[in-house]
């Protein structure tokens, strides 16, 4: 820094300490050696700040207009009857709709759908990713087949995979159909959610392992060297010497999988459309808001879905504790 | 010794295999379908016994899909091109300068980068049918800039710090003016991460279809995930299935040509930008 200010900083100095002389700058005496340098290191520390304030303007306007103020919106919203059917009937009712959202069986139903799909797809992609992180950065031949294969499911539209899956699964159209039963299985509950379950494992592990194999990488090669020449067998290498190395990518991998296995919608909507109680709490929140045009009955789930998420998120963080990203941001530069 | 290492090259082999099946079945699968003439769609065999490229012809000559995919194209691509600019910007700042709010501005990509997107569908919706937005290209834009800036800026700036910044202070010493300095050094050396960045975010906007669904209602901005969904074949009472298939296809190929191209790049993109912060 000190270095860089040199000529454009003794510049800015010249003419701006004079007027715009902080109270900063008044305290540091007259001592010429120590004024010069330290005036115009202020100076330019004032035009970085106004420089980085100003080149994060836009995309955190951005990022603020299209998030918070309809947050907010959806929050008053969620207070009045309103549904687009029946516009004059819009009203204040206060938590009504709360009350109503939290006591309809349909809520809770898909509320435990999501939280199964959730805790079972991210724990089955725990193990598969990690299995897959192991092989794209271990295996000792074909890497760039494998990293190029294993990318697919991560770049491909959701919906494409979906209805690839909805064909295989249904009779006729399908190789898998009759593989397990006779009936279709896309029309009973369990084997409907198992086929969305399997389709979002499919699609999402790759990214898994790409976040845990970047936490691979972090893994010193003596250290596993060292333990294999005291004895580890595979196990306790992996075990004892990666795991405690990975923790924080593997916790960074579960909480961006975590909240967005909760937001499942894509699979649903193409696989099964919510059919025989498989809709996720998107699902029914789209439903009452796209389908039924009920503007408060929507904007209740969505402030709902939105604090399910917050506790979801804040209980990560909790545990995160220092390895929670960007927060090792004051060092580094 | 020369037992073991064939061994153990025939292990992961077998391996890597697995995963390419695992991985490429559904598309083999779906690519196999949409060659299939109507007689043999229902054969439940992966290689076509007659194959036909009728369901290509068909999409393509329908509006429905030419439209839609303009539509796919066009939105994802303006969307890209912003979120990387104002990306970049802001990861500039956060790689490079010292400002208040920073940890703030991290902090804040963090969170959207978690937020619940079907929570903005009921506001959205409401706000972008009273600014005339609703089922406008604008109207996706803007919540596909929004979600993707997180993943912009944190790849960016994981970019960004690796580069040498002092070999800007020494093609200025030699000579150089401050925009050529940036010109001839600095650009050459982010573009890579520029580009990789615009790869993850077009892959997102490409595949987006909470938004796409509920803030379109016509062929106006509608696009092919969507469109997908609506198809009906290009009469009323003809099976959809092989158009599915054929229109899923054509929007498979540009990210199967990315991955194929990019592999590298798009590991080191996704891979910097999570760990590290």
């Amino acid at each position: 820094m000190s270095a860089n200010a040199t000529p454009a900083g003794a510049d800015v100095a010249a003419d701006g300490t004079d007027t715009r002389s902080t109270g900063r700058h008044a305290a540091v005496p007259a001592q010429r050696n120590n004024r010069r340098r330290k005036a115009p290191l202020s100076e330019n520390k004032r035009a970085e700040r106004r420089l980085g304030l100003l080149l994060c303007a836009p995309a955190a306007l951005v990022m603020l207009a299209v998030t918070a103020y309809p947050i907010l919106y959806s929050v008053w919203l969620s207070l009045q009857r309103y549904d687009l059917r029946f516009p004059a009937e819009r009203e204040f009712v206060g938590l009504q709709n709360y009350v109503t959202v939290l006591t309809n069986e349909f809520w809770w139903t898909a509320f435990g759908v999501t939280m199964l799909i959730t805790v079972v797809t991210v724990a089955v992609e725990l193990v598969l990713g990690m299995g897959l992180a192991l092989i794209m950065h271990r295996t000792l031949v074909g890497r760039g087949i494998v990293r190029t294969s294993a990318l697919i499911p991560y770049g491909i539209v959701t919906v494409v995979a979906a209805f690839s899956w909805r064909y295989a699964w249904t009779p006729g159209t399908g190789y898998l159909a009759n593989l397990f039963s006779d009936g279709a299985p896309l029309t009973e509950r369990a084997s409907s959610l198992a086929i969305i379950m399997l389709a979002e494992i499919w699609k999402t592990t790759p990214f898994m392992a790409l976040l845990l194999m970047a936490g691979l990488a972090l893994v010193p090669e003596d250290l596993l060297k060292a333990a294999s020449t005291d004895g580890a067998t595979a196990w306790q290498r992996f075990t004892k010497v990666m795991l405690p190395v990975m923790k924080p990518a593997i916790l960074v991998a579960l909480l961006f999988r975590t909240l967005d296995a909760f937001r499942v919608f894509d699979n649903i909507y193409v696989l099964t459309a919510g059919a025989n109680d498989t809709s996720s709490v998107s699902m029914i929140a789209y439903n009452n808001l796209i389908r039924g045009l009920n503007l408060g009955i929507g904007s209740t789930m969505s402030v709902l879905i939105f604090i399910t998420v917050a506790i979801i998120a804040f209980i990560f963080v909790k545990l995160f504790g220092t390895a929670a990203p960007g927060s090792d941001d004051g060092e580094r530069r | 010794m020369a037992d073991t290492t064939t061994r153990a090259k025939l292990r992961w082999g077998l391996l890597d295999v697995a995963v390419v099946v695992f991985a490429l079945t559904p598309v083999l699968w779906i690519m196999s379908l949409s060659f299939k003439t109507p007689a043999t769609l229902t054969d439940g065999k992966f290689i076509p016994r007659e194959w036909t490229l009728e369901n290509y012809r068909t999409i393509f000559a329908t509006d429905q899909f030419v439209r839609a995919l303009i539509n796919s194209i066009g939105i994802a691509l303006i969307a890209t091109v912003i979120a990387v600019v104002l990306g970049a910007m802001a990861a500039y700042a956060i790689s490079r300068l010292d400002f208040p709010g920073k940890r703030v501005l991290i902090g804040v990509s963090l969170l959207i980068a978690m937020f619940p997107q079907v929570s903005l569908v009921s506001p959205l919706f409401e706000i972008e049918r009273q600014l005339g937005l609703f089922d406008t290209w604008p109207g996706l834009i803007l919540p596909y800039i929004t979600f993707a800036l997180p993943l912009a800026i944190y790849t960016l700036s994981a970019f960004f710090k690796q580069i040498p910044w002092d070999l800007e202070k020494a093609a200025k010493m030699d000579g150089a003016t401050q925009a050529q300095a940036f010109r001839r050094v600095i650009a050459p050396l982010a573009a890579p991460g520029l580009f990789t960045t615009a790869i993850l975010v077009f892959i997102f906007c490409w595949n987006d279809f909470l938004f796409a669904i509920s803030l379109t209602s016509t062929e106006r901005s509608r696009t092919v995930p969507v469109a997908l969904s609506f198809f009906t074949g290009a009469s009323q009472f003809e099976d959809p299935t092989g158009a599915i298939c054929a229109a899923a296809v054509v929007i498979t190929v540009p990210i199967i040509l990315f991955v194929l191209f990019f592999q590298r790049r798009i590991v080191s993109g996704l891979t910097s930008g999570a760990v590290k912060g």
